[in-house]
């Protein structure tokens, strides 16, 4: 299974780009619902858990990919689960001693990052298939795709729930009686996170149907596969 | 603990804080598995099973782990019990029912990673209900009432869903948007539970 073959810039580069826009892990994938939803009812929060996310995924996927030859298939399952569990604990005690009210704030979620869907899909889907180095950059992108999720529902749901952006108050959104308290509540976190999915599939496909269409009257050349959401992207 | 506190355990669990619709928790079977009445049903049942079973196992686990003074591995200590009792759970259906075996195959492995498991254990240990305290009794109780209060969440929403197969929906919206929509719905009803204001 060896394989010292060196590895493409693109091999390096495109999971990084595919784990933001095309494999984006809550708008895409539709992985790791539970804290997108919890988390989010600001910005901030919807960040940090991004964030803390991100570090828990690429260190997870840095130590499968390394230890992807020697992890007996049939209990491969709970070596992961053990591996993104030592780092989540690791995220928890320094969330604890540092950022003590980040702590308070996201709570529950800080541990439950472990069955976060997102890392165990990562882990199984990318990292046991692939090497260190292109396993770390999925890591970094997938996590930052999370990020981005999280904070665009956070700043939606936090502009119109509390009439604020990143705990900033908008004088003129409290004047026009714009907090509208159901978008922190339970019920408006499912509808934000269901429009978004709309707008953000809506916006990509868009964008990569202009793309595919510019790149066709470059090459003359017909493009319809790279516009396919599920399947594999034609090599850039 | 008197009789009345039970029951407020139970209808805290399964409506007023309903662990989907009002805690966030399980959301990925949630949406995934809701397409079919029965498959929402056997993972309901599923997760009632294991939620009541790892929340006595796990709470007498902390036990232990405060006695060793090593909490700091409760995160670990605690999924991979959840992890191996899932694995237990599954050889038993398989050898004594094959039928329930057949239909809950698939969703057993995904209970490991559904976090209402993990989340109620944690939640066990961490937050005590303020009426009733905290005790193995209290532990199970909100185990098996926590998981009913899902499967009745995923119940409606198959139900829903199932109607929904023969409307007419904008492409765009097809699959999870609509799903979330609803579920926007589902928990606005909830929602009004949180009057109750009991215990």
């Amino acid at each position: 299974m060896k394989n010292n073959k060196k590895l493409t810039a693109n091999e390096i580069v495109s999971p990084l780009k595919d784990g933001i826009i095309k494999n984006n892990p809550v708008f895409r994938l539709v992985l790791g619902t539970c804290p997108t939803l919890a988390v989010t009812t600001s910005a901030i929060n919807g960040l940090s858990m991004g964030l803390a996310v991100t570090f828990v995924l690429t260190c997870a996927n840095i130590i499968v990919s390394m230890l992807r030859n020697f992890i007996p298939r049939k209990v491969r399952i709970p070596c992961y689960i053990l591996i993104i569990s030592t780092f989540s604990t690791v995220v928890d005690m320094v969330m604890k001693k540092f950022i003590p009210s980040l702590h308070d704030s996201l709570g529950l979620f800080i541990p439950l990052i472990v069955v976060n869907c997102v890392l165990l899909a990562r882990a199984e889907g990318f990292a046991s298939l692939n090497r260190v180095l292109p396993s770390a950059m999925d890591g970094i992108g997938i996590g930052l795709g999370f990020t981005l999720a999280l904070t665009l529902i956070g700043i939606v749901r936090e502009f119109f729930g509390a009439g604020a952006i990143f705990g900033y108050s908008i004088e003129a959104l409290s004047r026009a009686e714009l907090p509208m308290t159901i978008f922190i509540l339970p019920a408006g976190g499912f509808m934000v996170f269901g429009l978004l999915i709309v707008a953000f599939n809506l916006v990509v496909d868009k964008a990569n149907g202009y793309f595919a269409k510019k790149k066709a009257a470059k090459k003359t050349m017909p493009a319809e596969n790279q516009i396919n959401i599920e399947g594999e992207e034609v090599v850039l | 603990m008197s009789a009345t506190a039970i029951l407020v355990l139970i209808i805290n669990a399964i409506l007023v804080n309903n662990f989907i619709l009002s805690r966030f928790l399980g959301i990925c079977p949630f949406l995934g598995v809701s397409k079919k009445i029965d498959t929402a049903l056997g993972m309901g049942f599923a997760v009632i099973f294991v939620m009541g079973v790892a929340s006595v196992i796990t709470y007498a686990l902390n036990l232990l782990l405060i006695k060793a003074n090593i909490l700091y591995l409760q995160t670990i200590i605690f999924i991979l019990v959840i992890a191996s009792l899932i694995q237990l759970v599954e050889i038993i259906i398989r050898r004594f029912s094959p039928g329930l075996y057949a239909a809950l195959g698939v969703y057993l492995p995904l209970i490991t990673t559904n976090c209402a498991v993990l989340g109620v254990a944690i939640m066990n240990v961490t937050l005590p209900v303020p009426s009733v305290g905290s005790g193995l009794l209290v532990a199970f109780i909100n185990g098996i009432s926590s998981g009913i209060g899902f499967t009745i969440a995923i119940l409606i929403l198959a139900g829903i869903r199932e109607k929904l197969q023969t409307a007419d929906i904008p492409k765009i919206f097809q699959g999870f948007p609509i799903t979330l929509l609803i579920a926007s719905i589902m928990a606005m009803g909830f929602a009004a539970f949180s009057g109750f204001n009991i215990g």
